[in-house]
């Protein structure tokens, strides 16, 4: 590798695809020196975040046997490896702070509201779905705990972030908002067009890239020039590079973004580090890395990684986080067994939420 | 009873909108406009003139040229309590929004179970007749009226013009209005206080038993033009203005056409796959054994717009090609 490149890309794949040689996708920063304590979690806190966590890989482990069962169709995204982001942000941001975010987005619904039950019906398709089950996999959705929802269209949902942030600002709310989006959306126009009004007219935004590495096949390296959380110099936005391995990082960085922007309504722009453990979607067949990629992201896993502090630092022996993934396996089965047993929404049922007034000349 | 007296008084159909606008905001401090120039500029086509010395620069929001991303921060604004007017300055650079528009504001409602609706209104210019040429001369108003999810106005006269944006404004759903660019310095007589018109029906702007014209914004007043032409003739045509073309007013365009037994169709936009296309198939299906004859479209001609001013008047509908049309309808001089 040239020193150009070392400066210019991030650390990438693909060049050297050959079986047994890692070359990976993101280069991740250092983790966060402070403490949990020094960040003001409680010991309650960690088993709080530990339990989430664990549920949204066990729940998305789940939906992907339910998936090759043949029990529900459609696209299904996988969110395993990402979940420190999700779990970080909801504990560092206010509840009522507004959250948005792409199609990824399982494990957002689930630390907004979105309960294992409607989450899992919302993927069978069920009436008693989040969204009735008429958004699927890539549209949960929780308006009453501020979660705007999961996005399809690439980079769409970003000016929409924005503008929730200016609705906040204009009725001063007092709220800030969290916009997500993955690395194959820095590329989309709509995501500069944002960068540039969001610092123009100052939105308590921040616009959180979750570069896992890869825009479905391709990695960073194949479709971005420079680093992804440079662009934020081109519109005097403040930016920071986060180890979205490890949940403290997350957790001390959106704290602190959300405090200042709750402060001055700067927008900031955030490169988010992580990795995406599943394919794209269920039918990728993930030609483009090898197992040992992955397997070196796996090491530092956020789960496995809180699990073994809670061990060290006696915060959970061995027996109670048992009992937490006792509880949450339970919880993931009975949602599994909830979806299998709901109904499906009733023919007539297509045409509601067309419109908030129902106006049948509209079905003609 | 004699009728109460509405006071009226001329403006211009620039004016109106003006007026709708300022009335709305100061009737919500949840409304605000957003648009490139906007503001300082006073409006592209000066619609907005006087409104950010008046509301000031947290509600009059001159936005950088970024269709796509003005528009869906709007989205996101309203899905944030807010009640947007998004200026797009023409039709034409509304595709560049159009993602927006169509991918989420349209679609958001439905595919949240019910949980997110988008009560914004997307205002903008449409059509040709001003030598603009092929990219600034657009008529997509019918096709944006082809998705489900948005309601799509059209108004014609002035006050229309102003009457539709309050009810546009308090709809919970997403309101798309087209103001045809040739209609800004239209002037008609309209009731001072703003009254306020329904958004939901068609209506008869001229009576005549012999042949329905159905049109909609900058068709109608050609339409009109092209009654009077006829009526010369002996042919009564009685004139229906769309006014709202998503969703269409059936049962206006069904009674007028049993009661004249023939249609033509004005549109400015294009014939093939679009509105007057619709239109024809919903009179067929509906009214087959009423028509004496089959139903005629007068569109746009299929090229893009022409700079050439003979050229560009020559792809447009215009009152003698409308006259011309109905002239040929079976049995129309009886």
């Amino acid at each position: 590798m040239s020193k150009q490149d070392a400066i210019f890309t991030p650390i990438g794949t693909n060049e050297n695809n050959q079986k047994g040689k890692v070359d990976k996708a993101v280069d991740l920063p250092e983790p966060t020196e402070t403490s949990w304590k020094d960040l003001g979690l409680s010991k309650e806190d960690l088993k709080e975040m530990y339990e989430s966590m664990y549920l949204q890989r066990r729940f998305e482990e789940r939906a992907m046997q339910m998936y090759q069962k043949g029990k529900f169709g459609g696209f299904l995204h996988l969110y395993i490896g990402q979940e420190a982001v999700s779990t970080g942000t909801a504990w560092a941001l206010n509840s009522d702070d507004d959250i948005i975010t792409a199609y990824r987005d399982h494990g957002f619904g689930l630390v907004r509201g979105v309960t294992p039950e409607s989450g899992m019906a919302e993927l069978y398709g069920k009436a008693a779905g989040c969204s009735k089950g008429k958004g699927g996999s890539m549209h949960f959705a929780n308006v009453e705990e501020h979660f705007w929802g999961g996005h399809g269209i690439v980079g769409g949902h970003i000016p929409l972030g924005a503008g929730i942030a200016f609705a906040n600002k204009y009725r001063e709310t007092g709220r800030i908002t969290a916009c997500f989006f993955g690395d194959g959306a820095v590329h989309q126009g709509v995501l500069h067009e944002t960068m540039n009004m969001s610092q123009l007219w100052q939105l308590p935004c921040i616009f959180a890239v979750e570069n896992n590495g890869y825009a479905m096949g391709t990695s960073v390296r194949r479709h971005s020039v420079g680093e992804i959380v440079d662009r934020a110099d081109a519109y005097g936005m403040k930016k920071k590079v986060i180890n979205g391995m490890d949940l403290f990082t997350v957790y001390e960085a959106m704290k602190e973004m959300a405090e200042e922007v709750r402060k001055d309504n700067q927008p900031w722009f955030a490169e988010i580090r992580t990795y995406r453990y599943r394919g794209h979607s269920m039918s990728d067949p993930q030609k483009y890395r090898t197992k040992e990629e992955l397997q070196e992201y796996q090491k530092v896993d956020p789960i496995e990684r809180l699990k073994r502090l809670m061990t060290e630092e006696k915060i959970a022996g061995k027996k109670k986080i048992e009992e937490i993934e006792e509880k949450v396996e339970k919880v993931v089965l009975d949602a599994v067994e909830f979806a299998e047993n709901a109904d499906f929404p009733e023919p007539e049922e297509l045409y509601d939420d067309m419109f908030v007034e129902e106006d049948a000349k509209f079905h003609e | 009873m004699p009728e109460r007296e509405i006071a009226e008084q001329k403006m211009s159909y620039r004016q109106a909108v003006r007026e709708a606008m300022r009335e709305a905001m100061n009737r919500d401090d949840r409304v605000y406009l957003m648009g490139e120039d906007v503001g300082l500029y006073g409006g592209c086509f000066n619609v907005s003139e006087g409104m950010l010395e008046e509301f000031g620069k947290e509600r009059i929001i001159d936005t950088p040229l970024s269709e796509s991303g003005f528009t869906g921060c709007g989205i996101g604004a309203a899905l944030g309590g807010m009640r947007p007017i998004v200026e797009i300055m023409t039709v034409n650079f509304s595709l560049l929004a159009s993602d927006q528009i169509i991918n989420t504001a349209a679609i958001l409602l439905h595919m949240s179970g019910g949980q997110f609706n988008v009560p914004i209104v997307i205002r903008m210019a449409t059509g040709g007749g001003k030598q603009l040429a092929a990219q600034h001369s657009r008529s997509l108003e019918g096709w944006y009226s082809h998705i489900p999810g948005l309601k799509i106005l059209t108004p014609a006269t002035v006050e229309d013009a102003r009457g539709m944006l309050w009810p546009a404004l308090e709809d919970p759903d997403p309101v798309l209005i087209f103001e045809n660019t040739t209609l800004y310095n239209f002037e008609e007589a309209a009731p001072v206080n703003g009254t306020q018109v329904d958004i939901t029906s068609a209506k008869v702007r001229r009576e005549g038993s012999h042949v329905s014209i159905i049109t909609y914004g900058i068709g109608l007043h050609k339409s009109l033009k092209a009654a009077e032409m006829l009526s010369a003739d002996g042919i009564e045509a009685e004139v229906i203005d769309l006014r709202v073309l998503r969703p269409l007013d059936n049962q206006t365009i069904f009674e007028s056409v049993r009661k004249t037994h023939r249609a033509v169709i004005v549109d400015e936009g294009w014939k093939s796959v679009g509105l007057s296309a619709e239109l024809s198939a919903r009179i067929t299906e509906n009214l087959f054994y009423e028509l004496d004859c089959p139903v005629e479209r007068v569109c746009a001609a299929e090229v893009p717009a022409p700079y050439a001013g003979h050229l560009e008047k020559a792809s447009l509908p215009q009152p003698e090609n409308i006259v011309e049309t109905v002239r040929q309808l079976g049995g129309i001089y009886g």
